[in-house]
């Protein structure tokens, strides 16, 4: 059976007003949530310009590679990366093992401030995290739409 | 890892081509992103060397359209088919949904599809997938070329749990969106199950 990490309403907001106060705080340009597997779950900032898709799965990717250096040198993880780049910057945390917090910041931000604001929405996040996958094991947040699929719906996509 | 966000009414499902090196898993993708609107697809990213070798992953973001008002979106991704890439392989097989595996027809290459197929099956186990147990399907490429072996063969010899198998000609697209079709199929029928 497959895995499924469900993301629902109230713990969407949650993510959402976490990203848009550490947007602010840090003076950030945007902030990512991402999951593990390279999938975008929120963010806030200046998105409308970037491809959040294929930075959520490069950065997956980032971490993943990151990851398994870590194992390699024995070290259980490196739990942020920072880029630094002419123009914009790239900081980069796990969050709870589960997901990764980016915030790309420029020179109207500094290191050390995006490091102190990111260490509160982290705190933040795992708790709100938690609830999320405790919901996505029993199914609680509502019935899941899955049920009702019909073979139809699935030969219906592929119709063109 | 399927990931179902409610709120934005979103599946989202990951899929890896897997194969040996130079077997066309990438030209795969290529076919897949030359062939589909742009409204349905993202960027298609490649991480190679200077050689056009996949050094990392290939990474293509596709819409699939609406079932039951919910947006499916499936990423592909493939790997490095080069042996001495193991370890990033086995990054990206985490959070799989499902494998497609692609074989290259050519007589001289059975040993490397051989070899890819275990490869891809320990590494499954690594990161506590089954093959047996999850949506997998199989291509067989390259099957213009004057010495390619017969399906009979390569389905004895990479297929024994039959499941569903192409031929295909990956550059001029035989076979290509066939088997992203079975594999999607198979993802969304496994979701189903496991609502």
């Amino acid at each position: 059976m497959i895995q499924q990490l469900v993301m629902y309403e109230e713990e969407l907001q949650q993510i959402n007003r976490i990203c848009e106060v550490l947007h602010r705080d840090s003076n950030a340009k945007a902030v990512l949530v991402i999951d593990k597997n390279g999938q975008a779950m929120a963010s806030a900032g200046d998105v409308q310009e970037l491809d959040v898709t294929s930075l959520s799965s490069l950065t997956a990717g980032n971490v993943a590679a990151t990851g398994g250096i870590a194992s390699l040198l024995a070290e259980k993880e490196f739990a942020g990366q920072f880029l630094e780049g002419e123009k914009i910057s790239y900081h980069v945390s796990i969050i709870g093992q589960r997901v990764i917090l980016v915030v790309l910041f420029d020179g109207r931000s500094s290191l050390g401030l995006v490091r102190l604001r990111v260490r509160k929405a982290s705190g933040e996040l795992v708790g709100v995290l938690e609830t999320m996958v405790k919901k996505s094991q029993s199914g609680a947040g509502q019935p899941s739409v899955f049920s009702e699929i019909t073979d139809d719906d699935i030969d219906n996509l592929f119709n063109d | 890892m399927s990931f179902i966000n409610y709120s934005s009414r979103e599946i989202n499902c990951k899929i890896v081509y897997y194969g040996p090196g130079l077997c066309g898993k990438t030209t795969n993708l290529q076919y897949i992103y030359n062939k589909t609107n742009p409204e349905a697809k993202g960027k298609m990213i490649s991480l190679a060397t200077e050689t056009e070798r996949t050094l990392f992953f290939d990474f293509l973001p596709l819409s699939l359209g609406e079932i039951r008002g919910f947006k499916t979106r499936f990423h592909l991704y493939t790997v490095p088919g080069q042996v001495f890439y193991d370890a990033s392989r086995k990054l990206i097989l985490k959070g799989v949904d499902g494998v497609v595996y692609v074989g290259d027809s050519q007589m001289e290459r059975m040993e490397a599809n051989i070899e890819s197929l275990e490869n891809l099956s320990s590494n499954l186990q690594e990161q506590g997938y089954d093959l047996n147990k999850l949506p997998y399907v199989v291509q067989y490429n390259k099957r213009d070329l004057p010495n390619a072996i017969p399906m009979a063969e390569l389905e004895e010899a990479l297929n024994p749990t039959k499941v569903p198998s192409f031929e295909a000609v990956a550059p001029k697209g035989v076979g290509v969106f066939d088997t992203l079709k079975a594999v999607a199929k198979l993802v969304l029928t496994e979701l189903r199950k496991g609502s």
